[in-house]
């Protein structure tokens, strides 16, 4: 039964989607959300918040993707696929929207016109036009290291997209009502590796604790405002992070604390840098392993 | 374990046998804790395990390109995809390991070459029109070859078939759409895509398996019921679904031989290299050794993790052994 129904469809694959055998319905993540921009936003400031949290979804998503093939577990390329697509999912939306409020910079004069906005921005755009944070464009290290670096950003991204849900603009409160879902469950999948690596083993604890030394100091410029941020927090679009930092202190403190690690001390805030645009040679090399195809077929559609 | 014990009389093993037969006579499902012929075990355990295996070391080749994917539309499809791969040698290692195999152990025989995993896996993917003609011809035979097993007489693996097929075929189709976009792209996508068919037509014949009267285990396994078509017929259906699908697309399969024939109503190929075939299937395919070292290494290197797993679950299990007592 199951037979003949299956081998039906894909001789009819030229068809429409109806006749494959399982479909292709996908729904539409904004059907319904009115896109307007709120009065007294800047559309300007509004797309480059929609990079900044876009682009920490597609970096981050990019270094977990990494994994997929070389997982401890096969139950863990099961759930780094599945955090990486929830991730990919997030930038594609906050991408389209920086496109469609006019926020493209020079990726729209190097893509050919037919390609969407979210892949203009993904790959036509350099390394100084991305405004991700660099927590998120570090290398990976070991497992331990993912781990920690996966909970200290979930930690952040869950407490902003928690407040974002208040957000005047509808978009970026509907892509956080569906994001904190997700994020919910990448904190606490990452929370319980970190209690089992350092809980675990004499070997797991001392990664974990490395993971720990090396991540920390990526907090630092996590919570300083950018201007864009501020005038957006003054027009109740976006969430100051300075806001969400003792939230995130206590989240990441406890869960240190029963893996029986040590916490390092906190770290000094600094100026943005990777929100201002500024970064390392990691974002260049993982952009170059991104975008190489892309770019060189600028003229093509995939 | 059918010795006679004190409290338990002798186990009459022909009434077993006898009741295994009418099951398979019947058309009905063998389960884990029904008795089975320890022949049809052992096949069963190889079979799925070279499944399992299949599907893990299948994720490589297109996993190559997840990084690189050139628009973030088909990179969530190609990840969803190999992410999906890794559930099917879930579901067919869970199978194995209800005939008393252990997942641990099975993976190091496919690590020791003690285990084999379908040769296709052991050809590159050298452009992106190699993700596409991976899901139209390989997912494509692989669903010709795994939709008979829907109705496989051993229960969990026919259950862990359809939910598998399911997913294939959703596959299948994202490749074929993914070679319609290119081939309606730049001349360089079409030349690609061509190319990619060219590279993979005759590797996916060969999934079939060796020709029919070179198939020493499968009378054993047709009369089993693990099997229910040969070689050839499952080949031969590929090849008449995918012809039709090959001219939709505006590929040329790199067949110089192949024609329809009228009398019979199917599409004929010309002979196929088994040399080649076998070359590969014995570890001279030009990916061999890189799979199997990434999967090696995917365990060694992080046999910490799982040794952490292990103790931090075992400090955790007296603990809360100890609050309930």
């Amino acid at each position: 039964m199951h037979e003949e129904t299956v081998y039906d469809a894909l001789t009819n694959a030229h068809d429409d989607a109806g006749h494959w055998a399982f479909g292709t319905g996908f729904d539409e993540p904004l059907a319904g959300v009115d896109t307007t921009v709120p009065d007294g936003v800047d559309p300007a400031d509004l797309g480059v918040y929609c990079l900044m949290l876009g682009d920490d979804a597609l970096v981050l998503a990019q270094r977990l993707t990494q994994w997929m093939t070389n997982a401890p577990e096969l139950e863990e390329e099961v759930a780094l696929g599945n955090t990486g697509l929830d991730l990919l999912g997030q930038a594609r939306l906050l991408l389209a929207r920086a496109g469609s409020v006019g926020v493209l910079g020079r990726s729209r004069s190097l893509a050919t016109a037919s390609i969407p906005d979210e892949d203009a921005l993904a790959y036509f755009r350099d390394a100084d036009e991305f405004r991700n944070t660099g927590l998120v464009e570090a290398e990976n290290g070991d497992f331990a290291r993912t781990m920690v670096r996966l909970l200290v950003a979930s930690t952040v991204r869950l407490a902003v997209f928690a407040r974002l849900r208040e957000s005047r603009d509808p978009v970026l409160a509907a892509i956080a009502a569906k994001g904190v879902h997700e994020l919910a469950y990448h904190r606490d999948h990452a929370a319980r590796w970190v209690l089992r690596l350092g809980d675990g083993t004499p070997e797991s604890h001392r990664r974990a604790q490395d993971g720990v030394a090396a991540v920390w100091p990526l907090m630092a410029d996590l919570f300083t405002a950018t201007d864009v941020e501020a005038r957006l927090v003054a027009a109740g679009v976006a969430v100051d992070p300075a806001a969400v930092r003792d939230e995130v202190r206590e989240v990441l403190t406890t869960v240190l604390e029963r893996a029986t690690l040590t916490v390092p001390p906190w770290p000094d805030d600094v100026a943005p840098r990777g929100r201002e645009g500024r970064h390392g040679e990691e974002l260049t090399a993982l952009l170059a392993t991104l975008q190489g195809l892309a770019r060189q077929h600028p003229a093509a559609t995939w | 374990m059918s010795a006679p014990t004190l409290d338990r009389p002798a186990v009459d093993e022909t009434a077993l046998q006898a009741q295994f037969d009418a099951t398979i006579a019947a058309d009905h499902r063998v389960e884990p804790r029904d008795w089975m012929p320890e022949g049809y075990r052992k096949t069963l355990v190889r079979q799925i395990a070279q499944h399992a295996h299949s599907e893990i070391i299948g994720m490589q080749p297109e996993g190559d390109w997840l990084l690189a994917a050139p628009s973030l539309r088909r990179k969530a499809v190609l990840l969803a995809k190999v992410q999906d791969e890794a559930g099917h040698g879930l579901y067919l290692y869970s199978a194995a390991e209800t005939l008393g195999a252990d997942r641990a152990d099975l993976t190091d025989r496919l690590i020791e070459g003690r285990q084999k995993y379908s040769s296709i896996f052991n050809y590159p993917t050298l452009t992106y029109a190699d993700v596409g003609v991976i899901g139209w011809l390989v997912d494509g035979a692989a669903i010709c070859n795994q939709v008979p097993l829907c109705r496989s007489s051993y229960g969990p693996y026919a259950r862990a078939m359809i939910r598998v097929c399911k997913e294939e075929s959703f596959h299948q189709r994202q490749g074929y759409e993914l070679l319609m976009t290119m081939m309606r792209g730049t001349p360089e996508q079409r030349a690609m895509v061509q190319d990619a068919v060219d590279r993979w037509w005759w590797p996916s014949l060969m999934m079939f398996g060796p020709p029919d009267d070179d198939s020493p285990n499968s009378a054993q396994s047709m009369a089993w019921g693990i099997k229910r078509h040969s070689n050839d017929e499952l080949r031969q259906r590929y090849v008449d679904m995918s012809v039709p699908q090959a001219q939709v697309l505006g590929v040329t399969l790199p067949d110089p031989d192949l024609r329809w024939d009228e009398e019979s109503g199917h599409w004929r190929s010309g002979p196929i290299d088994w040399a080649e075939f076998k070359r590969v299937i014995s570890g001279e395919g030009p990916c061999n050794a890189e799979r199997i070292a990434r999967r090696r290494a995917a365990r060694d290197d992080n046999a910490w993790v799982t040794e952490a797993a292990t103790a931090y679950a075992a400090k955790h299990a007296e603990g809360h052994a100890g609050a309930v007592a």
